[in-house]
């Protein structure tokens, strides 16, 4: 791996870069978040007035890295940056809209640290050519957002021009097009593709559209290069993340990990388990379910876990415990995911309901047709125009994967247990 | 280079957000369309083989909701679209 010299020898000797974990999040627990002056105290002066080399070489340098997208896709920053850069009067849009209802490591993320957020938004505009950087935030966030970039225009310390929208809450919102058709339009649903919003989005500029924590990552790659990025990860997944941490633990928690710390490992950061676990669900809504025994000393990581059919998603690790019944949960999150459809394309907005009713026949005893469920798994899943049913469809053959053992005691009129550990919101009208 | 001249690699595609199921696809084309359990066209994967290029070509212009389109090439990796989030 080729050094950072040219990077850091930039930096003011007072700042030396986090040599540990945190390094996207506040050191101390409930710290307030910090003013400009204690975040430019901490991480140093980000590379400001780039010319068009430095632009390019920071892109390099973001590649070197090895920075992938936070928000589930896993997409190469990079490639993003550059197909973005090659376009005319680009838009940077920072998406924090966090719909999914597992994750909150976003939310923290914008309300414990929002300058580092509106760094990398900043830079990233600046390394595409962008004149405006759009901060799309969950409505939690919003008011610290707002405060931080007040203090910025005080203290004029941007080129680029930063914009607030508030993000819709429906679960579909945070889609890429979405994300742009709701600033827009007010529609929190995705548009057809193509056009790529990374061709023609906002207002049909070139748009690229990055992850609130991909783009605190890149920030701080921007600063010390993409060999101290490194120092933390594995060489295939580079770096640190963001987990949430939720369900059977003592202390729910969103906490930062170098990438491949071991799943058990991550469970104690949320001090263990309440109470023995049978299963964990990895990823989010559109991830898998694994067996805890098996997952426990996986790492944390694509690589360790995908031939458990998981990954690592949005960074959430949902612990069920052994007297919940893990059809009845995945039940509950698919109604209302099928719910959560944009309404748009027929096979989500018909299959999913469908197949919503004969996964519930599933968990709650009633007579169910596998057959019929099997065929409209394959008959929807990878159609429509956005990854809503595919992220369905996975959820829910990983949950007949892992829970053969109950979809037999419930097809002979028995179930084990409740389900109440997985958080559905109220169903809302947009 | 002329569009849709590269036999080897066209592929039928459907717009789902515009598509509302009215079928004509798979009436017409049935090699490369059936209909899933809501009427909604199942376009397959495969090549469109040259022998049904000028049908494939004729459904894209007749769709009323201008639905489908013939796309040359793999699909590339993608920015975003499906399987971006």
């Amino acid at each position: 791996m080729k050094g950072n010299a040219g990077l850091s020898e930039h930096l003011p000797q007072a700042v030396r870069p986090p040599g540990t974990l945190p390094r996207l999040l506040p050191a101390g627990a409930g710290a307030s978040p910090a003013s400009l002056a204690g975040h430019l105290a901490r991480y140093g002066p980000p590379p400001a007035g780039l010319g068009q080399r430095q632009r390019e070489s920071l892109i390099a340098e973001v590649a070197r890295a090895g920075l992938t997208g936070r928000g589930g896709a896993g997409y190469p920053t990079a490639r993003k940056l550059g197909a973005v850069a090659a376009g005319r009067a680009p838009v940077v849009l920072a998406n924090g809209t966090e719909g999914e209802p597992a994750s909150a490591k976003d939310k923290v993320l914008m309300t414990r640290s929002p300058q580092l957020v509106l760094d990398g938004a900043v830079l990233a505009a600046e390394m595409v050519g962008a004149r405006q950087a759009v901060i799309v935030v969950h409505p939690a966030a919003r008011r610290i957002i707002d405060d931080a970039v007040a203090e910025r225009a005080r203290a004029r310390f941007d080129q680029v021009r930063i914009r607030v929208c508030t993000a819709s809450e429906r679960f579909v919102a945070g889609q890429a097009s979405a994300v742009v058709h709701w600033i827009e339009q007010g529609v929190p649903a995705p548009t057809a593709s193509p056009p790529r919003v990374s061709e023609r989005g906002l207002r049909g500029a070139p748009t690229l559209v990055q992850n609130v924590e991909t783009l605190a990552h890149l920030a701080l790659i921007a600063r010390y290069g993409a060999a101290w990025f490194r120092a933390l990860g594995t060489p295939a997944e580079p770096g640190s993340m963001l987990v949430t941490v939720l369900g059977a633990v003592r202390e729910p928690v969103c906490a930062e990990i170098a990438a491949g710390t071991p799943v058990g490992q991550v469970l104690d950061l949320a001090d263990g388990r309440s109470a023995p676990l049978q299963a964990l669900l990895l990823g989010g809504y559109f991830g898998d379910w694994v067996s805890a025994t098996v997952a426990m000393d996986r790492p944390f990581s694509a690589a360790g876990l995908a031939d458990l059919g998981a990954g690592t998603g949005a960074g959430v690790i949902a612990a069920l415990p052994a007297g919940a019944c893990g059809l009845k949960e995945t039940a509950r999150v698919v109604r209302y995911l099928a719910g959560e459809s944009a309404g748009q394309c027929g096979p989500c907005r018909f299959g999913l309901d469908a197949i919503a009713g004969q996964v519930e026949r599933l968990a709650y005893g009633r007579s169910a047709d596998p057959g019929l469920l099997h065929r409209w798994l394959g008959q929807v899943d990878g159609r429509g125009g956005c990854a809503h049913p595919a992220g369905v469809i996975r959820l829910i053959r990983s949950s007949l994967r892992i829970f053969d053992a109950e979809l037999r005691q419930h097809a002979m009129g028995w179930c084990c247990g409740t389900a109440s550990v997985l958080p559905v919101p109220q169903r809302r009208t947009r | 280079m002329t569009a849709g001249t590269s036999q080897d690699t066209v592929r039928l595609r459907v717009d789902f957000i515009a598509c509302d199921g009215r079928g004509l696809c798979a009436e017409a084309l049935p090699e490369l369309v059936t209909l899933d359990d809501w009427g909604f066209p199942i376009i397959s994967d495969r090549t469109v083989p040259p022998w049904l290029l000028a049908d494939a070509r004729e459904i894209v212009r007749a769709c009323p909701k201008l639905a489908l389109r013939l796309d040359r090439g793999q699909p590339a990796l993608r920015a975003d679209g499906p399987g971006a989030w």
